[in-house]
């Protein structure tokens, strides 16, 4: 390589004298240094696999939604709650994601949904090939839902595309209204927010309108629901949305 | 930690093209990243020391080079530097932008002896 520019170059260095045939000349020396200009993107090979699953679910018409936010937001009960309502209209198919623990699967499974669990381990968040190879295992039927309840994390999911068509990001009024400011990249990074248990509303200080406005700050296309899951105020909205666009109306 | 999976995903492509190469190790990596990309500076260095025991990377120097955050206000039209995602324009101060730089998160070069 040359020390100077950092130049490299595979090709032999050709040497011609007039009257004589042009011969690559090879000098025997210590290990050539090359330099590599990549711009290879880190998250490559699962953009590739994100890539893939999307494909996969547009072929077969199956809408998959990503489900991320912190422990405890109330993502489970949303999901348990949405598919009872919703499983006499539409197919459900759900990927639990959790770094231990089969509980979760247990919740979903007593809806009568089919459930994969994935345990991560140490790891912090479920990656495309992770999805990729649990839809091995259980193939979605056409025209289905495929939830996908990532791990409680707010700041590792963010990263990793899993080839859904939405990621929906909860947040719950018993958190504070900065979390938006707070975990940006996931906020930033999602196409609807949930905000859950606002039937606490006048219990706790949570500033709702501060809280959307916040969210905006980092993303100014987010769409909200304002819900309980667990007591049903709002849900009517945020189920009539699934509904829309199960049956493929933009809203 | 995420950046464990990064430091190995790192680890993956730097095996990849040494091989491609022909090489046996890499001297020295140049890092990309963004300063909105959501990466820890300190939390990947503590990952890198394990994730590149035992590899072509195991001696590697590395760099990083900073991505400032930049965006176009979709009010005013300017463009401006940020430094946190939930920035203002600090022209119009709306709050609608369109990120344009700075959640890169890239291998720029490798120099691979």
């Amino acid at each position: 390589m040359c020390t100077t520019c950092g130049c490299s170059s595979d090709e032999p260095a050709n040497m011609a004298q007039p009257g004589l045939q042009a011969k690559p000349l090879s000098v025997a020396g210590p290990p050539q240094k090359q330099f590599h200009l990549l711009e290879r993107d880190v998250l490559q090979k699962n953009h590739h696999d994100a890539a893939h699953n999307r494909q996969h679910f547009e072929k077969s018409d199956v809408l998959a939604i990503n489900l991320v936010s912190s422990p405890g937001s109330g993502k489970t009960t949303l999901l348990e709650k949405t598919i009872l309502a919703l499983k006499d209209e539409i197919s459900f198919y759900v990927i639990e994601g959790d770094q231990q623990t089969m509980l979760d699967a247990n919740r979903i499974e007593a809806t009568g949904a089919p459930v994969i669990q994935i345990n991560t381990g140490k790891g912090c968040h479920l990656d495309a090939a992770m999805v990729h190879e649990a839809l091995h295992t259980m193939q979605p039927a056409r025209h289905s839902i495929l939830m996908i309840e990532n791990v409680g994390n707010l700041v590792c999911p963010a990263l990793f595309d899993l080839g859904e068509k939405y990621r929906v990001v909860t947040m719950s009024v018993t958190e504070g209204d900065d979390k938006p400011l707070k975990y940006p990249n996931m906020f930033e990074s999602a196409d609807i927010c949930v905000i859950n248990k606002v039937d606490l509303l006048p219990y706790v200080d949570f500033n709702l309108e501060k809280s959307k406005e916040h969210a905006l700050r980092v993303n100014h296309k987010l769409k909200f629901f304002e819900l309980s899951a667990t007591k049903g105020d709002g849900m009517a909205n945020w189920l009539n949305w699934l509904r829309l666009e199960h049956a493929g109306i933009p809203v | 930690m995420h950046e464990l999976s990064i430091a190995l995903s790192i680890v993956e492509i730097a095996e990849e093209e040494v091989k491609k190469a022909g090489g046996t190790q890499v001297e020295q990596i140049v890092l990309e990243i963004g300063s909105l990309a959501s990466i820890e500076e300190e939390a990947l260095a503590f990952a890198w020391q394990e994730a590149v025991k035992q590899t072509v990377l195991e001696k590697a120097i590395y760099v990083i080079q900073n991505t400032a955050g930049r965006a176009v206000c979709l009010a005013c039209k300017r463009e401006f530097e940020l430094s946190f995602m939930y920035d203002l324009c600090p022209f119009c101060g709306d709050f609608r932008k369109e990120l344009m730089q700075g959640k890169e998160l890239r291998i720029k070069s490798l120099i691979i002896i």
